[in-house]
């Protein structure tokens, strides 16, 4: 197999790690655990732009999507007093902005950029109008104790003890690399990314799996919105999203519309984080803050303007399939 | 081209954008409803506020007057078929600029001064815009990625800028110092004077993009890239050319608002001014013209903000919820057909590498 700069990360990964726990073992494992966490929207945030694109559909509301559904998730779960039901309500806004953006892009054809912008504008607008203060949820989604692996040396801390949306993500992940690539549905998905025509003369419906992937790529952002909410902080704030869906586009690109791949891109990216903000506690280097808050914006340029052109994505994506008259 | 063009002043082009915001307030209202609030108490308080008297007219053009400029730094990308959603960020570039030369300069004459300010607004603005343009251009970055993590870089940037090197000194706040005398911008005729600077800047835009080879371009592009090609135009010289213009515009734009409104650069002002530049230009169709009556429109929403708050008890975030319905309500039915990715038509949708 020919050697790709994606196949570096493994190894970056190992020697930075080695080093770091030859300095302090209780730090490295702990920025391990921290970058998990910061990968883990991200990756999720990045399967429901493959889920979308590897059937045509752009979507750039992604941010908007996870945006509102921190905010549906975390006022329903504060109402409710019931984490586990804000969860539940966070992942059906994220079925209503998967519809909406179907609705534009697939029924009104409407050009998915602007749809995908609407979006956003959306939830921004409706989040920050019905924001109230003193809010909050009982408590975050319980951690789970892993029970064997929890007891490994090194690794045990790293993977144990995240939450329930954390292990529910990582499953999703390989879930959809398996379907994309094993089932049917992944093959007529596909086939209607790259060529919708030909799909639709073999008797698959290019609207109607449109619609349905559009969809179920909502529930994942929403999923990812409630993750922010009521897994990783417990609060919900104006514009709290920050960006988090544009960076996972990146992501995805890098990962080469591959689940698999954008996961490790999304490792990495928490890696880095985790990494920076480690450093800049332990007063290592002296950068100012607004510097490592840069950093996950600079990274996706960077990224982008390095994988862009190498990569390809689908043929299909963005344009409106319109049924031959004839 | 001038077919289309004429063909944009019929009717409907006034009266759907018009049917659309009726739309999108009457159900803005029922959100507001939602609320436990009367909707068309609020919606009074709001109108009579903006343009019930000529100080609230005054103050409705003043704050039109960067959301026409950043409407219009969106609107010429949209023609070249460029997303420029970095206004923001291209504007706050261009804020903190002028601020920088208006208070760096000591001993100019107003006449000097003023331009001179404007122009660093506009330069360090276009420079922002010339990095997605490049990228856009020479490495096929789909420009709505880059302007929007520029956005978030300038933002954190200028932060830094104003806690540290640029920090007005011997006080807690992050901002920088006030600019001199020389480059505050005047009234003039009881107005802003940057409002008859955004007027002439939409004309002038207007008319480049109708009568010269460089608007001819940049619609031949965002109509149809091969096409171009195929004429001899340059696509990625113009790509790089309609960035630089929509960036120094959004510069002008913060250039205007540092310069007449806030006498200085700090973090929190200028928040959103870009965002609703957006807003603008879908309201007016993508037209040099048609961004000045959408601004005014919005601006005349935000300057009444806080008397909504004041007298009929509403969140100044209602704007915001509004703007979000005007904005959905004008592009769905309305500019679906504009926009509608056929080959005749403005495309932004174009993968992420091509």
């Amino acid at each position: 197999m020919k050697l790709r700069s994606i196949h570096y990360l493994p190894l970056a990964f190992v020697v930075t790690f080695a080093y770091f726990y030859r300095q302090d073992g209780l730090v490295a494992t702990s920025v391990l655990y921290t970058a998990i966490q910061f990968a883990l929207p991200l990756a999720l945030a990045a399967m429901v732009g493959i889920m979308c694109e590897r059937t045509g559909i752009v979507n750039i509301g992604i941010e908007g999507t996870m945006l509102i559904s921190a905010f549906t998730a975390f006022f329903a779960g504060a109402i409710l007093q019931n984490t586990g039901r804000g969860m539940i309500v966070g992942v059906l806004t994220g079925v209503i902005m998967g519809l909406l953006l179907a609705v534009m892009a697939i029924t009104w054809k409407m050009d998915q950029i602007i749809a995908g912008v609407i979006l956003n504008i959306l939830a921004a607008g409706v989040t920050s109008f019905y924001y109230r203060q003193n809010y909050s949820i009982p408590s975050t989604l319980d951690p789970i104790d892993l029970p064997v692996v929890g007891a490994w040396p090194i690794l045990g801390p790293v993977l144990s003890f995240h939450g329930p949306i954390t292990y529910f993500g990582v499953l999703i992940v390989f879930t959809l690399w398996f379907a994309l690539y094993k089932t049917s549905w992944g093959l007529r998905s596909r086939a209607v990314g790259e060529h919708p025509s030909s799909a639709d003369t073999a008797g698959v419906s290019v609207t109607r799996l449109r619609y349905l992937n559009v969809t179920i790529a909502g529930a994942v952002g929403g999923l990812a919105g409630s993750y922010l909410a009521l897994e990783a902080v417990g609060i919900f704030e104006r514009g709290f999203t920050a960006g988090k869906g544009f960076t996972a586009l990146a992501i995805m690109i890098f990962g080469r519309w591959n689940p698999l791949g954008a996961f490790a891109a999304a490792l990495f990216f928490g890696l880095t984080q985790a990494l920076t903000n480690q450093l800049m506690i332990a007063e290592v280097v002296e950068i100012p803050f607004q510097f490592v808050t840069m950093l996950p914006y600079i990274l996706t340029i960077l990224i982008l303007a390095i994988s862009a052109g190498k990569v390809r994505p689908p043929a299909a994506e963005g344009i409106p399939y319109e049924k031959e008259k004839s | 081209m001038d077919a289309k063009q004429g063909k944009n002043f019929d009717l409907s082009s006034v009266f759907l954008p018009f049917l659309s915001i009726i739309v999108a307030l009457a159900f803005g209202g029922l959100l507001v409803l939602i609320q436990g609030i009367q909707p068309l108490q609020a919606y009074r308080v709001l109108f009579a506020t903006a343009f019930g008297s000529f100080d609230g007219i005054a103050l409705t053009l003043a704050k039109a007057t960067p959301l026409i400029l950043s409407g219009l730094a969106v609107a010429i990308c949209f023609r070249a078929g460029l997303f420029n959603i970095g206004a923001q960020g291209q504007l706050i570039s261009g804020a903190l600029a002028s601020a920088w030369a208006g208070y760096t300069f000591v001993g100019l004459p107003t006449l000097v001064h003023i331009p001179l300010a404007l122009i660093y607004g506009a330069f360090f603005g276009a420079i922002v815009a010339l990095v997605a343009g490049a990228l856009k251009a020479y490495r096929g970055v789909h420009e709505v990625i880059t302007t929007i993590m520029l956005n978030s870089i300038v933002i954190a940037l200028a932060d830094y800028l104003t806690s540290t090197p640029f920090k007005e000194p011997d006080q807690p706040l992050t901002r920088t110092p006030k600019i001199q005398e020389s480059a505050q911008m005047p009234d003039f005729l009881g107005l802003p004077l940057g409002f008859f600077l955004a007027i002439g800047l939409s004309v002038t835009l207007w008319w480049m993009m109708r009568k010269t080879t460089t608007g001819f371009s940049i619609e031949t592009i965002g109509r149809n890239k091969n096409a171009g090609w195929y004429a001899g135009i340059s696509v990625k010289k113009t790509v790089i050319i309609s960035m630089l213009i929509g960036g120094a515009v959004a510069g002008i734009a913060g250039a205007v608002e540092t310069l007449s409104i806030t006498g200085r650069f700090e973090p929190a002002f200028n928040a959103g001014l870009g965002f609703d530049g957006i807003t603008v230009a879908l309201l007016g169709r993508a037209n040099p013209l048609g961004v000045i009556p959408a601004a005014i429109l919005i601006g005349g929403m935000r300057a009444s903000a806080s008397t909504v708050q004041f007298e009929a008890g509403v969140a100044p975030e209602l704007v915001d919820l509004l703007l979000a319905m005007i904005l959905f309500f004008v592009t769905a039915p309305l500019l679906a057909k504009f926009f509608k990715s056929r080959k005749e038509n403005v495309a932004m949708t174009s993968g992420w590498s091509n």
